[in-house]
């Protein structure tokens, strides 16, 4: 039975989305706050992760804003003083800081008593040599590793051991700094690295192509274990289970494999003395039964938000009422409110998890896959076949593919290579393979992917083939149509491959082929996910559609009643948690207005994924084929596209063709702000100023716009073409090698060239309108000029240092846009300001990345009130302003270059982070701090090193320099940076660029040595030397572990903070606590 | 792949492919919800009589390990010598399979037996099917296959005396001796390895290999009985009640040699799994009944009664112990966390007890395979 004792329980979230460490503890947190205010316990939240559903209004009793610490955990204790700690739910992040308490004893100095697995076990699983040896206490196999404390006893292990070895850091969150090595050199660079993050490095055999299967395991204080399931991973070991495709069940293990590890998890759970939920990672021999433990994590994970979507199952909700206390036998399975929590579910249906990367963003980046993570995001599809769940998958990662085939060629020079080193595109080149005759034995010795798999995705090869040969609609007979469909095949992959793309069009073809489709009767039926595979009835709507069935699970009222949410699908830059949270508000508002709420979402890190949110959850694919699919069937009210990011907002239009009845501003006035021409034209129809912009399709109209505007100039690459970002270009140097690498420009794929503004500040919008008028609205900031993409900017809320004129054209702007585009709903402009003058730069008629952000300071859930408008209910004008705030926010970007091998770690107009946090204070200063300390920024305590890029930066920075001087930091520059400060009568050694070999100090020195705590470094431009130089200070800065800032403005803020104000001077200040 | 049809009792049909053999079948159609361990399921001999119809959907994914068998005459990896299922029913087979330890194909290995695999069906809405109407007779129908199998009524048949041994085997160590099941006991008497290992006479109703070798496992000779034979004169030292399938009904010959043994021995302990729980139930003057579709699964909870501790289990089996029935002196020892049925049973002061769940396992969790500790330990 539950505990008493236990009145108020604090718990630790994650921070800022970063590689590794993403939306699923939105999710984890979310659950287990749900799980204990169901007790009536007090519950204290701290998370700076402004935009996570977990830190709204209602979900935690007190939320603080700062930094997850130990030094704010501390003071937060000591002012709320809770009972109880969960240190599970919160990632590594949270985990780490968990540890570091209990360690100081401050956990016992104010009773604060960990709930669920103690901390001792924890230690046992995170401490490598622990952990192997008590696994061996009870015989169970580990991988033989070496934990080392330097070079050269690394050196002795890989020796020992015999090449490949792999690296890992101890205490780092996943595979950071890790990797295989296939001989000394290599050993010696990564090592290093490694070090870096970690006091100790662990030296293990590689098993290279063994399977690797999870479980994850639920243990209850009185000892009772369930598996709640297992997974395996497409790609061998070797490949981190973070960039793997996953499916879960297991695939292609026997009964005795399937049962023998799950023997093993639940021993070995026992042993360590889990309470709570755990994950046990296996590598298997294929060719054996042979086994080994490669780790235990002691907390929920991704792998666990995974396995809850997967398989029903409220792993991190159950997790957290056992750590009050209960037993499993006491706890009611939620999804059948009849049976018990305590039981395995069965799956009828397969799911796949695909991860989604954005390495394309990044200059220089490593795309090889191996050991360390570096995808953003997931999906989770669900089948009936495997291969029916893995192209929903392809499709559900958004990165243009159709399914397993269908797609843009693929262009690979040695096919043999990418097999053997997979990259992003792995699974293209196994189609590629298969389409030029190569065969499943083949591919499996150059991928060691299991050949069950290899086999699935042939039958796709042959699918598609048949098709082919079958040439026009009229003659596709419904057998090979619905083996099709039931493979996961879409209307458009059918048309493409019998050729009616090329007579109909794209939409045309696909648009013929359903019709034929449902002319045949080949439709798809709703199934629900009941964690008993239908031997008890379901209570719950957690709904998939398959071809792979007769017959609907539920049946539809028909009453126009309900309400469908589009989702915003895998995490990814740019669109991430903040779209979960619209849409969880939009779900809300929903259901308080009775309507029913309806969710179409497939990110398995998602609490909008959560059955329990809405009425009824679709686990699927946000196309226009299965959005049309689920609205024939369940004939709503309407359907939202604002509050899902960019995937809805694309759909709007042809939903709307296909008379789909969208809620709120219409397809029309979405597709007049998308559209670059007609937005344009209206602008300039309202006398709106913006960027003079140009779609060019040559070199000479190119050079002649840019005789009328002048450099700078923001050049759009056609993104189809070649994937590439866009770029500032300063000078015809820059321009013409940017658009080489960029791609040939053609009439098909002309580039957008349009004038860059410089040193103009960047001010956001967002707001809500009735019928073209506004209702509410939140006027932002950047910190940086315009030039930082405004999803890595830092942006003040309320705005500090804008001109009221500003402020008053901006409202009187963005009122005439809302009434032009009739707006009902979410939208947000984003604006120039130079001086008083405004340019507008783009409007989008949806929610924003910075709805969460705004809505929480301001304290107006926008999201909230944009539902009400859409769905027509009366709403209330709020009263409250943003300029009578007696606080401030600041939202700060979270980047995970330390994931991204290779990658410049430099800000530029296309995004690149990874995350943000959101944190309060009473002036800019302090919450700036809070919000830098929380996105991994330390304060320095002696030296830093500045090379400070342009004449203007240099001289915008000069202050900052007298600052850190008067506050007794010792300055290091390179050479031009060190004589302007010289010559401005600063106090600064000079070291030397990497260029300029043989002369000392060298910069990389200082930074390997650990001599500097902050790296200053502001690019000056794209030229070649620039580039290497200041490439090699800023990735060491990254590989290293040493904070750096790259932009002027926003070194100098936080240099003007940190001289200002001490960490002390942070208020220990809940969100109540700002009014 | 020819055309296949699953007519029920209620009218409904099914229509699917066939990949097994070719032939028309009729049984009891019930479904399980495990979700791996095709090749443990279709040779359990508890599915004599039975469509077996697998919920989990992808199906033959790692073909059949060899049927090879030990010394001691039992499968290396199979349940017994053969699949007793009549059908395998599944959504999507998988056509190629992938395994260290594959032999052959599922597909290959239906035909071989000549048992009817039927794929492309919505196992899911035949699952819900049966769940709210409760277990049904069910024909297959091949096309081109003369449409004239009888439907038998299931519970009627005697399905226990169709897949028991017919002969007595001794099994020691990795050795075994066969004798002909008209051997007396004192016969078996003589036959008993002297090597001081404790005997345990088990009673063969549809035995699952692994519960001998589960036992074997724990140094103890088996002497495996046919189900109807009267063992009363056998020197052992603790009774085995194997599973086995259809009406507990069919087996009263076995219920009587129970009581004999009861009333003869009662310091002997005894041990009954699955239908060993039913007979033993029987035996103690309690009844049985017919579930309306039965736990099939590797996922069922149990609990021991009066304690905390909760057990994963394997099961398979249409008919429980009604509770309300144990006679004086006996009391429900587990319970199923489900629906509240009965899972087990013992005596309040003999060494008798029985489980409706499958310690054994094979195929799903080991978690209970404790209990065979427990039988050897009070043995000795």
């Amino acid at each position: 039975m539950k505990e008493n004792t236990i009145k108020k329980v604090l718990l630790l979230g994650s921070g800022a989305l970063k590689i590794g460490e993403a939306g699923e503890f939105d999710y984890s947190g979310s659950q287990a706050l749900k799980a204990l205010k169901e007790e009536g316990i007090t519950t204290v939240l701290i998370n700076p992760n402004i935009a996570t559903v977990q830190t709204s209004e209602g979900v935690a009793d007190q939320i603080y804003f700062l930094p997850v610490t130990p030094y704010f955990v501390e003071k937060v204790i000591v002012k709320e003083r809770p009972d109880g700690i969960l240190l599970s739910f919160g990632g590594q992040t949270a985990l780490n800081c968990g540890v570091a308490l209990w360690k100081r004893g401050i956990l016992s100095n104010y009773g604060v008593r960990v709930l669920g697995t103690p901390v001792q076990s924890i230690i046992d699983t995170e401490d490598r040599e622990l952990f192997v040896e008590k696994l061996s206490e009870i015989d169970v196999k580990t991988i033989k590793s070496h934990a080392c404390n330097d070079l050269s006893s690394v050196r002795k292990a890989a020796e020992e051991l015999g090449y490949p070895v792999i690296l890992r850091s101890a205490y780092a969150l996943g595979g950071l700094g890790s990797g295989f090595c296939d001989n000394a050199e290599e050993l010696d660079h990564l090592a290093e690295k490694a070090f870096s993050f970690s006091p100790q490095v662990l030296v293990e055999k590689s098993l290279k192509g063994w399977k690797e299967i999870e479980y994850e395991v639920v243990r209850d204080r009185y000892d009772n274990c369930i598996t709640v399931c297992n997974m395996e991973n497409f790609d061998p070991l070797g490949i981190h289970t973070g960039e793997s495709i996953v499916v879960a069940p297991s695939q292609t293990l026997s009964n005795l494999e399937y049962q023998k590890l799950r023997s093993l998890s639940i021993k070995i759970v026992r042993h360590i003395g889990i309470v709570g939920e755990c994950n046990v990672q296996y590598a298997l021999d294929p060719n054996s039964a042979d086994y080994r433990v490669i780790e235990v994590n002691a907390r929920l994970s991704r792998s666990s938000a995974l396995a809850s979507k997967a398989t029903g199952y409220p792993l991190a909700f159950v997790a957290a009422k056992l750590g009050l206390g209960y037993g499993l036998f006491e706890l009611k399975n939620s999804v059948t409110q009849t049976t018990s929590a305590f039981f395995e579910p069965a799956l009828d249906y397969v799911v796949c998890k695909i991860p989604r990367w954005d390495l394309g963003k990044f200059h220089g980046v490593d795309r090889e896959l191996g050991s360390s993570m570096k995808s953003v995001g997931e999906v989770m599809a669900i089948g009936r076949t495997f291969e029916e769940a893995i192209q929903k998958g392809l499709r559900m990662i958004g990165q243009g593919l159709h399914g397993f085939i269908g797609n843009k060629e693929l262009q690979i020079h040695d096919i043999d290579r990418a097999l053997r080193s997979p990259t992003d595109n792995r699974v293209l080149v196994i189609e590629k393979a298969l389409e030029q005759g190569y065969s499943i034995e083949k591919i499996h010795a150059l991928t060691k992917i299991d050949k069950w798999f290899l086999y699935k995705l042939e039958n796709l090869v042959k699918t598609y083939h048949a098709l082919q040969q079958t040439g026009t609609l009229n003659k596709l007979r419904r057998s090979l149509l619905l083996r099709s469909k039931q493979e996961g095949f879409t209307d458009f992959q059918v048309s493409r491959a019998l050729g009616l793309e090329i007579s109909l069009g794209s939409h045309g073809g696909s648009d013929a082929v359903r019709k034929y489709r449902k002319s045949l009767n080949v439709i798809p039926y709703v199934k629900q996910i009941d964690t008993l595979a239908a031997e008890y009835p379901a209570q719950t709507n957690y709904l998939y559609l398959t071809y792979n069935g007769i017959s609907h699970d539920i049946s539809y009222e028909e009453d126009h009643h309900s309400i469908i949410v589009l989702g915003s699908g895998a995490y990814r830059i740019g669109s991430s948690v903040e779209f979960d949270w619209c849409g969880v508000q939009a779900l809300n508002t929903i259901r308080s207005s009775g309507y029913r709420s309806v969710m179409i979402n497939y990110n398995p890190e998602t609490v909008s994924t959560d059955y329990d949110k809405c009425d009824r959850l679709y686990f699927d694919e946000l196309t226009f084929e299965r959005v049309m699919d689920i609205y024939e069937l369940e004939t709503p009210h309407g359907v939202i596209v604002s509050t899902g990011g960019q995937i809805p907002n694309n759909l709007a239009v042809r939903l709307s063709c296909h008379s789909v009845r969208l809620l709120g501003t219409s397809a029309e006035s979405i597709d007049s702000a998308e559209d670059r021409e007609k937005f344009s034209a209206m602008l300039s129809r309202i006398g709106v100023d913006q960027p003079a912009w140009r779609a060019l399709t040559s070199m000479s109209d190119i050079d002649e716009f840019i005789g009328e505007v002048g450099f700078p100039v923001l050049v759009r690459p056609s993104y189809v073409l070649s994937g590439a970002a866009m770029n500032v270009c300063s000078n015809s140097d820059e321009l013409s090698r940017f658009l080489q690498l960029a791609s040939n420009v053609s009439k098909e794929h002309p580039v957008v060239v349009s004038k860059f503004h410089e040193h103009n500040k960047e001010i956001e919008m967002d707001a809500v309108a009735h019928e073209g008028e506004i209702i509410a609205y939140a006027i932002s900031e950047h910190i940086e000029y315009a030039g930082v993409h405004s999803g890595d900017a830092t942006i003040q809320f309320p705005p500090q240092k804008i001109y009221v004129e500003t402020v008053r054209k901006i409202k009187k702007v963005s009122r005439q846009i809302a009434k032009e585009l009739k707006i009902s709903g979410p939208f947000n402009i984003q604006f120039l300001a130079e001086e008083n003058h405004l340019r507008v730069i783009e409007c989008n008629l949806r929610a924003s990345r910075s709805f969460p952000f705004v809505s929480k300071v301001l304290k107006i859930n926008l999201i909230d009130l944009a539902t009400k408008i859409m769905l027509g209910l009366p709403f209330e004008k709020p009263s409250s302003n943003l300029f009578d705030l007696e606080y401030v926010g600041i939202k700060a970007s979270q980047f995970s270059f330390n994931r991204l091998q290779n990658a410049d770690p430099v800000l530029g107009v296309d995004m690149s982070s990874t995350g943000e946090v959101g944190c309060l204070g009473d002036d800019t200063g302090t919450a700036l701090l809070a919000a830098m300390l929380s996105v991994g920024h330390r304060i320095p305590q002696k030296s830093i090193l500045l090379s400070t890029g342009t004449g203007k930066d240099k001289a915008s920075m000069l202050n900052s320099a007298r600052e850190l001087v008067s506050h007794g930091y010792k300055l290091y520059a390179t050479g031009g940076t060190s004589r302007y400060l010289r010559d401005n009568g600063i106090v600064n050694t000079r070291v030397y660029w990497p260029s300029e070999s043989g002369s000392y100090p060298q910069a990389l020195d200082l930074l390997h040595n650990h001599e500097i705590d902050l790296v200053v470094n502001v690019p000056k431009d794209l030229s070649v030397g620039e580039l290497t130089n200041g490439y090699k200070i800023r990735r060491a800065s990254i590989d290293l572990n040493i904070p750096l800032i790259t932009n002027s403005r926003l070194a100098s803020a936080f240099i003007h903070a940190f001289c200002t104000y001490s960490i002390d001077d942070i208020p220990i200040k809940s969100w109540k606590e700002y009014n | 792949m020819k055309k296949a049809s699953l007519l029920l009792e209620d009218g409904s049909h099914y229509d699917g492919l066939s990949f097994g053999y070719d032939r028309n079948v009729g049984g009891e159609l019930v479904f399980s919800t495990g979700m791996s361990g095709y090749p443990e399921s279709l040779t359990d001999p508890s599915y004599s009589g039975q469509l077996l119809m697998l919920t989990y959907p992808l199906i033959g994914n790692y073909g059949v390990p060899p049927l090879v068998r030990e010394q001691n005459g039992l499968s290396r990896y199979m349940e017994s010598g053969r699949i007793h299922a009549e059908c395998l029913i599944v959504s999507d087979y998988s056509e190629k399979y992938s395994h260290w330890n594959g032999q052959t194909s599922l597909s290959s290995w239906l035909k071989q037996e000549k048992i009817p695999g039927i794929s492309g069906i919505d196992t899911r809405s035949l699952t819900q099917k049966l769940r709210e109407h409760g277990v049904m007779m069910c024909k297959v129908v091949i096309e081109g296959e003369a449409d004239d199998i009888p439907l038998p009524n299931y519970s009627t048949v005697n399905y226990i005396s169709k897949v028991s041994c017919s002969e007595i085997t001794v099994y020691h160590g990795e050795m075994s001796s066969v004798m002909s099941s008209s051997t007396s006991n004192g016969g078996v008497n003589t036959h008993l390895p002297n090597d001081g290992k404790k005997k345990v006479l088990l009673v063969d109703c549809g035995v699952k290999e692994n519960i001998i070798r589960c036992l074997l496992r724990r140094g103890v000779d088996v002497v495996r009985v046919p189900w109807d034979y009267d063992f009363s004169s056998i020197s052992y030292d603790g009774l085995f009640l194997a599973n086995g399938p259809g009406d507990p009904e069919t087996a009263s010959a076995t219920v009587a040699n129970i009581r004999k043994a009861m009333g003869l021995k009662p310091e002997v302990p005894i041990f009954g799994i699955c239908m060993g729980n039913q007979l033993l139930a029987k035996a103690g003057g309690a009844s049985t009944y017919k579930l309306k579709y039965g736990h099939r699964s590797h996922n069922q909870p149990v609990r021991e009664i009066g304690t905390t501790r909760c057990f994963i289990t394997s099961q398979n089996h249409g008919y429980a112990v009604d509770d309300k029935t144990l006679g004086k002196d006996w009391i429900p020892y587990f319970v199923n966390m489900n629906d509240g049925s009965n899972e087990g049973i013992r005596h309040t002061h003999h060494p008798w007890f029985s489980v409706q769940f499958h310690p054994e396992a094979s195929s799903g969790p080991t978690d209970t395979e404790y209990l065979f500790d427990e039988f050897v330990k009070i043995m000795n």
